[in-house]
């Protein structure tokens, strides 16, 4: 019965297919079809197709000679670059330590070298969900802050004293970038608030000051902070530039965080107010403790959108004049003897620029499925 | 404090102090004197620096002679004029810079972005190339970045050729125009009436197809209406067509129009920059449209065409528009960067002032008045046009 009824499914399927004629040969071969699925499906797609062909073509083999083919990757020194038609790739080699760590005295860089590697395993550390606790991340990055500006200082521990004016490079691309997001973010929440206030003055104070440093380029706020600042204060008492520097940064980050925040806020529904309310919790308890959390959660794209931004724009400083990485390599491409070769150490520090924003970025779209996933209360 | 206060208010107690009223106005009142008194002793601090310091305040040294000299001037300047004219000109060039980094940068955006949803697999691929490679750089990289590489391009006598009469070289790119005449501003009036034309016409068609269903194709009939009229004046004029080709005069070009390489680097610099963001806004606004709405249109018969223009579009436009608004704003502010390579915009000659004269205040509040008011137009612009798209409730 059973046997019967399954040569029965099988000789009707055979049958089905007989019946039907057999594909054409092109949709057997993989290759062929996916070719079909996804380049040529109309006429239209077809000639798109070859026009992008045409300019690869074009494009790819100068690009692929210049930059590997004709290139020179390792080299004694200038000459050997300038006789080769291609990227002289050695120039990296020559100038990394200059363009990643600024003036530093050479013979400290290890110490630079062993900051920025604490620094990057923090950053990971914090960015595994399972370290998200206040016991793990509080000491690690109390470690991390007090290891790295030992390292950089350092004046303890028989290391010599290095004044932060000769600090540079890469490690001065993260100070900035750390500084920027320590002391902008709390700010950001504050001017969100404000600006949610139920208080007229406050929520004025709050829009003056966020529509109008949103609308000035943040050149300008580097030239207050360098230029102006310093007349602010009463004779006697100044500040250190890098510091000035950050607190600059750290308002024009603050100001469009602060919408993106605000954009969150909104979101929440006025239930989740009234419920707080009734629970008896007070303004900042509530802020604190119920709505923050939830406005936070929803406004996270924006807000890792602005912290990437935030990075980026560690690199306008090359207009004020403080070391940070590209600064650095702009200074260290002067030398006439590599001159020639200033594309191909800029390709190289996009380079890592181009991680570090890669990496957030995914980084942040994975974050955004944890918390869609978890989003079932 | 605040915190202390409002813990302190659960217990009952009918004091004033616990009144929310009098609370809210007195965190204002005190918001209010704090921010006076700073705003004061930054004042008086001010004066009495600049007092020791022997350096003049005031806005007199708009009227005096600026004594340098800018490269590129869209007014008439020289060394003699005044540091106000001298700002005008920065702002001018700022302005300029700013205008044409918006049009291309959209055109380049909306073109990547469109790209990056193309069912084929090679565009879209190369598209998205673009989009994280841009924007996952600095601006201020790439526009050092090809301020370095135009300086690269070869001598004015080894200068390539892209189309007959131009030619691009370490000292930028030189563009043959036709030499002035007195028939050029009656036809830009005519392209202006024929653009109004369209307008009209454009608006008829709708007007129509609304009331009786029928459609009216006013493609062909738009562009006859752009292309006609200028040519007829110019024909009536007999038709004058004299090139300004520009030639190698011993070591430089001489004729055409100049764009130096300063300027071209900027606007290459901020326009890939900005147009990697737009394309990104371009493909969510185009991904936003459910496919359901598409599915529906093909369904009822629509071409392609049609579909794009009256289904997808109305539809993404809404959610392109206000980021793309930010986008043009951050566009401009990044035009400052112009500073890095010796553009002449606001900033540079902003910054030149403030050198000469040692007036930082004063100098660099006209950086920010100036752009605050650019920034504010563009958004005034741009809510306009988001009003025209965005959903009309009937």
């Amino acid at each position: 019965m059973t046997d019967n009824s399954l040569t029965d499914t099988a000789g009707r399927t055979a049958a089905a297919t007989s019946g039907r004629r057999p594909p054409p040969p092109i949709e057997r071969i993989p290759v062929l079809r996916w070719i079909r699925e996804n380049l040529a499906q109309t006429p239209f797609n077809m000639l798109v197709t070859v026009i992008c062909l045409v300019v690869l073509f074009y494009a790819l083999p100068s690009f692929v000679e210049w930059g590997l083919i004709n290139a020179t990757f390792v080299a004694a020194d200038h000459t050997v670059c300038r006789e080769a038609t291609g990227a002289c790739w050695a120039v990296i080699g020559e100038k990394h330590r200059p363009m990643f760590f600024g003036i530093y005295p050479y013979e400290e860089h290890w110490r630079l070298l062993v900051a920025v590697i604490i620094y990057i395993s923090a950053v990971i550390i914090t960015m595994i969900p399972a370290f998200w606790q206040y016991r793990i991340l509080v000491p690690v990055w109390l470690f991390t802050l007090a290891s790295t500006l030992t390292l950089m200082w350092g004046g303890v521990l028989g290391l010599p004293e290095v004044d932060n004016s000769q600090w540079g490079g890469l490690p001065l691309t993260l100070i900035l970038f750390s500084g920027t997001l320590v002391i902008g973010f709390p700010l950001a929440i504050v001017l969100a608030l404000g600006r949610r206030s139920s208080m007229p003055a406050v929520k004025a104070v709050s829009v003056v000051f966020i529509e109008s440093l949103r609308g000035v380029p943040l050149i300008t706020i580097l030239f207050v902070a360098v230029n102006v600042f310093p007349l602010f204060l009463p004779q006697g008492l100044d500040f250190d530039k890098l510091l000035r520097v950050m607190v600059g940064m750290a308002i024009f980050f603050a100001c469009y965080q602060a919408e993106v925040i605000r954009g969150g806020l909104q979101a929440i529904s006025r239930g989740q107010y009234e419920a707080a309310e009734a629970l008896g919790l007070g303004y900042w308890q509530t802020m604190i403790r119920i709505i923050l959390p939830q406005a936070l959660r929803i406004s996270l794209p924006g807000i890792v959108n602005h912290i990437i931004a935030a990075f980026k724009n560690t690199s306008f400083v090359l207009i004020i004049g403080l070391f940070d990485m590209l600064t650095a390599t702009t200074a260290v491409m002067q030398d006439p003897e590599w001159r020639r070769f200033t594309i191909e150490a800029y390709l190289c520090v996009g380079f890592v620029y181009f991680c570090f924003c890669f990496a957030l970025s995914k980084y942040s779209q994975l974050v955004e499925r944890w918390l869609g996933e978890g989003k079932k209360f | 404090m605040k915190v202390a206060t409002q813990m302190a208010s659960r217990k009952s107690d009918d004091s004033i102090f616990n009144s929310e009223g009098f609370r809210a106005l007195a965190y204002q009142v005190l918001l209010c004197a704090g921010l006076l008194f700073l705003l004061w002793s930054l004042y008086a601090n001010v004066n009495e620096n600049l007092a020791r310091q022997g350096i003049a305040t005031g806005w007199n040294f708009l009227t005096t002679s600026s004594g340098f000299d800018i490269g590129e001037t869209l007014i008439e300047y020289s060394a003699a004029d005044t540091y106000g004219r001298a700002l005008v000109v920065g702002i001018l060039n700022t302005l300029m810079v700013a205008f044409f980094g918006i049009i291309f940068a959209t055109i380049l955006g909306v073109f990547m972005g469109v790209a990056r949803v193309s069912r084929n697999w090679l565009l879209s691929t190369i598209a998205s190339w673009y989009v994280e490679i841009c924007r996952n750089v600095p601006v201020v990289l790439h526009v050092i970045f090809w301020g370095t590489v135009i300086h690269l391009l070869p001598q004015p006598r080894q200068a390539f050729t892209p189309f007959e009469g131009a030619f691009l070289m370490n000292r930028g790119l030189v563009l043959p125009v036709p030499e002035a005449d007195p028939s050029h501003p009656w036809i830009g009036a005519a392209l202006v009436a024929g653009i109004v034309g369209v307008f009209y016409l454009r608006k008829w068609a709708q007007r129509r197809r609304e009331a009786t269903g029928q459609y009216i194709p006013i493609l062909w009939p738009a562009l006859a209406l752009i292309v006609v009229p200028p040519l007829a004046v110019w024909l009536a004029f007999g038709a004058p067509l004299v090139w300004d080709v520009p030639a190698l005069r011993g070591f430089n070009f001489r004729g055409g129009m100049a764009l130096s390489p300063e300027f071209i680097a900027l606007l290459v610099g901020i326009t890939a920059y900005t147009g990697a963001f737009i394309a990104e806004i371009v493909r969510a606004g185009i991904q936003s449209v459910p496919a359901g709405q598409i599915e529906a249109a093909r369904a009822l018969g629509l071409r392609p065409g049609f579909i794009m223009r009256y289904v997808t579009m109305p539809q993404a436009l809404r959610v392109i528009v206000p980021p793309t608004t930010s986008q043009y704003l951050s566009l401009t502010k990044n035009s400052s960067l112009g500073v890095l390579l010796g553009y002449p915009d606001l900033v540079n000659i902003g910054n030149t002032t403030l050198n000469q004269t040692g007036q930082a205040v004063e100098a660099i509040a006209v950086m920010m008045v100036v752009y605050l008011s650019i920034s504010i137009t563009i958004s005034v612009c741009m809510n306009f046009y988001n009003r025209v798209v965005a959903i009309k409730e009937r």
